[in-house]
């Protein structure tokens, strides 16, 4: 067995665990909901990686955390912020100066990150979760729809609706404003996908190439599509957007370990 | 793969003068008011203390209780009562949070020094707007409720140039406040006595300058928040005796600090400038943060803002005319934007962190696209982080310290 390293994001909505061998190629994965424990779960996936790859803990050479949980970890385990590591795993598929837009459970982020992969600035959401997973997510519990139910829907719209609020409680309000006037569901969820590209293209500019990623990109490439249409770009993206964090946070574990 | 234990703070020495400071200004305020033996002024932070304390009055500073309240985290039980009475939660939190303690009757005054029961009632209140028009509104408040005098400078906003024009019309507001201020502290106005009393306070100013400019030196041997804890006096006392006496000493513990190479952040390997107000009840949290992180945060417009070194006994109206006027935050964005950059350059700033704080417009300069700008012309990261002076509510701990660690990791490349 090869050393190995391991990458966890421990987000506000999913813990994503990646683990690494010496070549830097994925030997085990997992995505699980976060939950209120975060040091629960930060072992649940280390764990459950470790069990995928056959291994255990002796053979990993170096850990790092990442995400709101990034602390929590009772582990042995280095700790690097989403923002960083984001821009790490993306740079990986796309080595080139980019602009990664994460659409995450509670934060979004614009990062922009210089040809040779260094992070040159970066804008994130102010202390309000529209624009976020967390927005769609209530917006699909208040509609009674899964996230799988809205994006197909949205597939279905027929014209464009704006939703003109800022607040996630207020858009609701706007919805059921909406819906008495007879607005369709599929144009409802439409809207409310374009509510997130537009708080997106509000955080800073997108300019260059673009990389998405993310949870929501993931389950929503209606998002992804979205947002193609309002820059006119159409954004890369990389394989398993949902784990471009904890990727990244695998790959520092290993250039960490190689400097040490 | 290790895990480091939090660093410990270092204490200055001069901490624990200055609390002894701090609590004879109290004692003295409470036992004037309980015998009446001297008339009390309240008066904002950068109002004309001088004038106040050659009339003979006492001087207590409600913006300094507005920052305790913040600093004692007790401000966020206060503000939905000032909000009750129609000051709404969007303004500024030093004036809710402080009206708000009133209408409770409490203060942290009570339990920092045995004895004290209430703040000092005030006999008049005087403000100068060159903070922001809440000071205005928060005194008329209190004028209302204890049935004194409110008396104030208009001040001018948003100058690139402070001219002659702007320094006489200042002077003259000046000027015109001695008649009533005589007759409320039953004192005549004597030139000598202003003179006296600016002189201090131009040593005290000078005295606050040289303290923060210690930071200046690799490794620095303060932080900007030991800076808000040792302004007090600046603030405070500003025209006395005691306040020079207590920089003096505080000076000479840094200098000895910088002689013996001891830096107030181990390790420091990154020098940051905070630019906005302090978030007064995480300033521990913040300050164990960038001890972790082997960060220093050198200098700040706050704490520079009590530099008044245009002060001048020889020309006491007009040199604290020019003094009050000359402030950061009465000036055009391209001013401060030439400060900043002088700052930059003097302390050696790696990164500029800009605290957008949420009730407190005038001290938030991140509005209107300067964090940029200045990224663009200096070439160094800049941050926003958004809070506030003293609602908590508005600041997110973990949204904000994920923001600072990115910012530094982007700082040190």
């Amino acid at each position: 067995m090869s050393e190995l390293y391991l990458g966890i994001d421990l987000g506000a909505s999913a813990t994503k665990a990646v683990l690494l061998d010496s070549r830097r190629q994925i030997v085990a994965r997992t995505v699980v909901a976060t939950g209120l424990d975060f040091t629960r779960v930060g072992q649940e996936v280390l764990e459950a990686v470790l069990r995928q790859a056959g291994a255990d803990m002796e053979h990993i050479r170096c850990a790092v955390a990442t995400g709101y949980g990034r602390k929590n970890v009772h582990f042995p385990c280095l700790s690097k912020t989403e923002i960083s590591c984001h821009g790490r795993g993306a740079y990986h598929y796309f080595p080139e100066a980019i602009t990664v837009v994460d659409i995450g459970g509670q934060d979004t982020k614009i990062i922009r990150l210089g040809p040779d992969g260094r992070l040159l600035d970066f804008q994130m959401n102010r202390k309000c979760a529209a624009g976020t997973g967390a927005f769609l997510e209530e917006m699909a519990r208040r509609l009674d729809l899964s996230l799988s139910e809205l994006e197909q829907l949205a597939g279905q719209s027929q014209q464009d609706v704006k939703l003109g609020s800022y607040c996630t409680v207020f858009t609701f309000t706007e919805i059921l404003a909406l819906s008495r006037r007879g607005i369709a569901v599929p144009d409802l969820v439409k809207a409310i996908f374009n509510a997130i590209v537009q708080r997106v293209t509000e955080l800073g500019v997108l300019s260059g190439k673009i990389v998405a990623t993310g949870g929501v990109v993931a389950y929503n490439p209606t998002v992804a599509n979205l947002l193609a249409n309002r820059i006119g770009v159409d954004p890369l993206i990389p394989p398993e957007p949902q784990l471009i964090g904890a990727l990244g946070a695998a790959l520092f574990a290993f250039e960490e370990a190689e400097h040490a | 793969m290790s895990i480091e234990p939090q660093p410990a703070f270092k204490k200055l020495e001069s901490s624990l003068r200055l609390k002894q400071l701090m609590a004879s200004h109290f004692y003295e305020l409470d036992e004037a008011a309980r015998r009446g033996s001297h008339k009390i002024a309240w008066c904002s932070s950068v109002g004309p203390a001088e004038l106040l304390r050659s009339l003979g009055f006492l001087v207590y500073f409600p913006e300094n209780h507005a920052a305790l309240l913040g600093a004692t985290r007790k401000a966020t039980d206060y503000i939905p009562a000032a909000n009750a009475i129609g000051y709404s939660p969007e303004i500024c939190s030093y004036l809710t949070s402080d009206i708000g303690a009133c209408i409770m009757g409490e203060t942290p005054l009570s339990r920092a020094y045995p004895g004290i029961t209430r703040v000092p009632p005030p006999d008049v209140l005087v403000y100068n707007t060159n903070q922001c028009r809440a000071v205005k509104d928060w005194f008329q408040w209190y004028s209302r409720k204890f049935r004194v005098p409110c008396l104030g400078v208009q001040s001018f906003r948003q100058m690139d140039e402070v001219t002659t024009l702007h320094v006489a019309a200042i002077s003259t507001q000046l000027q015109q406040l001695i008649p009533p201020l005589q007759e409320i502290s039953g004192t005549r106005f004597d030139i000598d006595r202003l003179r006296e009393t600016i002189e201090l306070s131009r040593q005290c100013s000078e005295l606050w300058g040289q303290v923060l400019e210690t930071a200046a030196h690799r490794p620095s041997p303060l932080t900007f928040f030991d800076g808000t804890i040792h302004m007090g006096p600046a603030v405070i006392a500003r025209g006395t005796q005691s306040a020079v006496d207590y920089y003096i000493f505080l000076l000479a513990e840094l200098r000895q600090r910088i002689e013996a190479g001891v830096a107030a952040v181990n390790h420091e390997n990154c020098r940051i400038y905070w630019e906005g107000m302090p978030i007064w009840g995480k300033l521990r949290e913040l300050a164990a943060l960038f001890l972790r992180l082997k960060t220093c945060v050198v200098a700040s417009t706050y704490c520079n803002s009590w530099i008044f070194s245009d002060l001048d006994p020889r020309d006491p109206f007009e040199s604290m005319a020019r003094a009050y006027t000359e402030l950061f935050i009465t000036r055009a964005d391209a001013c401060k934007e030439r400060y900043i950059k002088q700052m930059v350059e003097f302390y050696r700033i790696d990164g500029i962190l800009f605290h957008e704080a949420k009730t407190c417009p005038d001290n938030s300069n991140s509005l209107y696209g300067m964090p940029q700008r200045l990224y663009q012309q200096l070439g160094i990261p800049t941050v926003v982080i958004h809070g506030d002076l003293n609602d908590l509510r508005l600041f997110s701990e973990e949204q904000a310290v994920t923001r600072l660690e990115a910012f530094i990791e982007q700082v040190q490349g």
